[in-house]
């Protein structure tokens, strides 16, 4: 089983509750904005403790309150691609790539600097500094950040957001990419339905 | 120019208020970061008694230090006899003196480039591997850089001014503790300093405007380079 997420978790008023189990590489989670699918992906990547439930990926367990694991996120290995980036502000790109590369294991690291690069088609964007970039350009320079950190899974909060066309189907046929060549599992978030019956293997809704 | 003597009280002004800085940066920065990140009982309390040097008379917080720091108080005799280190009548208790008053100012020039550091960075850097105090060292503190050095050049201007706390806790002792506030003060004590001491006041006035001028200079450079923050 690739993920195995069961979680339930109070959000101000409202009580999320979620539950999914697959074996589908890319696997991906549809809902109207504001049903809770980044806070989902947020408690995957250990940023949010939910208030009980069991995160599994690849049969590693990183979260379970029944028996107290909590790995912390430092730890978990996921290769969290933000909606917003969040590139570091104050390094160029290239210290951005770098910055989760170094932290990995040499063990951990499954995927050459130069092969992101080539990948993504971001080596002329090295130098650079993340206020100079336009929106797809920092979204790719983020997935190859996340690549390059040695994950064990990759987390896409809406990969395809806010980009024109042209921008988001070189996305998308990135995300096949990634899926056919890295097959690395990956749970994509988005509120597209199209988009994911395209790329994902399994689909869950959360409305 | 300047006489011997102006030098000496220049001298001596610069000596105390770069020591009063480098002994408060760790510690503001610390207390700054509390202040910004975290949430506990008694955040409040420790919120106000920050700040209190700020609102207290200066007196005051002198007579506090002598309470604490002088050859009989709780920690000047432990320091005295376990270091040999005698703050009264020191140029390094003018030192502490500064330090206190300065405090305040750099804990909020700080606190709030903490404050602008967005969270979501440090988030990332965690997922990305970082632990906690790596995603400090290499997020938080680099992009709250300019509030460090905004902070610091603050204090070093409230540290070249500070007069109330220094005469009660240290005394104004020439080469010692006669900083310039305390040589102007005493300047006018006596008949005929009028020229000194409209001289010792173009000095303050011109290094107080200079402190001023860096610290912008530094926020600005910073900021320009680093388009997020600030």
């Amino acid at each position: 089983m690739f993920f195995e997420i069961s979680l339930r978790h109070r959000i101000g008023e409202r009580d999320l509750a979620f539950d999914l189990a697959s074996d589908a590489p890319l696997t991906a989670i549809v809902g109207v904005s504001g049903a809770g699918k980044t806070t989902i992906l947020n408690c995957v990547a250990g940023l949010i403790r939910p208030d009980e439930g069991r995160i599994a990926i690849a049969g590693e367990t990183l979260f379970d309150s029944a028996t107290g694991v909590d790995v912390p996120p430092e730890r978990r290995r996921a290769g969290y691609v933000f909606q917003d980036a969040r590139l570091f502000p104050h390094m160029k790109v290239e210290a951005n790539l770098a910055y989760g590369e170094r932290m990995a294991r040499s063990e951990d690291r499954w995927i050459a600097r130069d092969r992101v690069i080539e990948l993504l088609g971001i080596g002329h964007l090295l130098a650079r500094y993340p206020a100079n970039l336009s929106g797809g350009e920092t979204r790719r320079v983020a997935i190859g950040r996340a690549l390059l950190s040695g994950p064990r899974f990759l987390l896409l909060d809406e990969p395809m957001a806010s980009l024109d066309a042209e921008r988001a189907e070189i996305m998308r046929q990135l995300v096949e990419q990634i899926r056919d060549e890295l097959s690395l599992p990956t749970l994509l978030v988005s509120h597209d339905r199209a988009e994911v019956e395209r790329l994902a293997g399994q689909g869950i809704s959360l409305d | 120019m300047l006489s011997e003597l102006e030098w000496a009280v220049v001298g001596l002004s610069l000596k105390v208020s770069l020591a009063a800085v480098l002994l408060t940066l760790p510690v503001a920065y610390g207390l700054a970061w509390l202040l910004a990140r975290r949430r506990f009982p008694g955040i409040i309390v420790l919120d106000a008694l920050v700040h209190l040097p700020l609102v207290v008379p200066p007196v005051v917080t002198g007579w506090l230090l002598l309470v604490l720091f002088g050859r009989n108080g709780a920690i000047g005799a432990w320091l005295e006899s376990a270091l040999g280190i005698t703050l009264v009548f020191n140029w390094t208790g003018a030192a502490l003196a500064a330090a206190v008053m300065a405090l305040p100012l750099m804990v909020r020039a700080m606190r709030l480039s903490i404050e602008a550091v967005d969270r979501r960075f440090v988030e990332a850097a965690r997922s990305l591997g970082a632990g906690r105090w790596r995603a400090f060292a290499t997020i938080t503190l680099p992009l709250s850089l300019p509030g460090i050095a905004a902070g610091a050049t603050l204090g070093f201007a409230r540290s070249l001014g500070e007069f109330g706390a220094t005469i009660t806790f240290a005394s104004n002792i020439a080469g010692q503790t006669r900083t310039l506030p305390l040589a102007i003060y005493s300047g006018l004590q006596v008949p005929g300093a009028e020229e000194q001491v409209a001289r010792l006041a173009v000095i303050s006035i011109l290094l107080s405007l200079a402190a001023l001028l860096v610290s912008e200079w530094l926020v600005r450079r910073s900021a320009g380079r680093r388009a997020h923050v600030l």
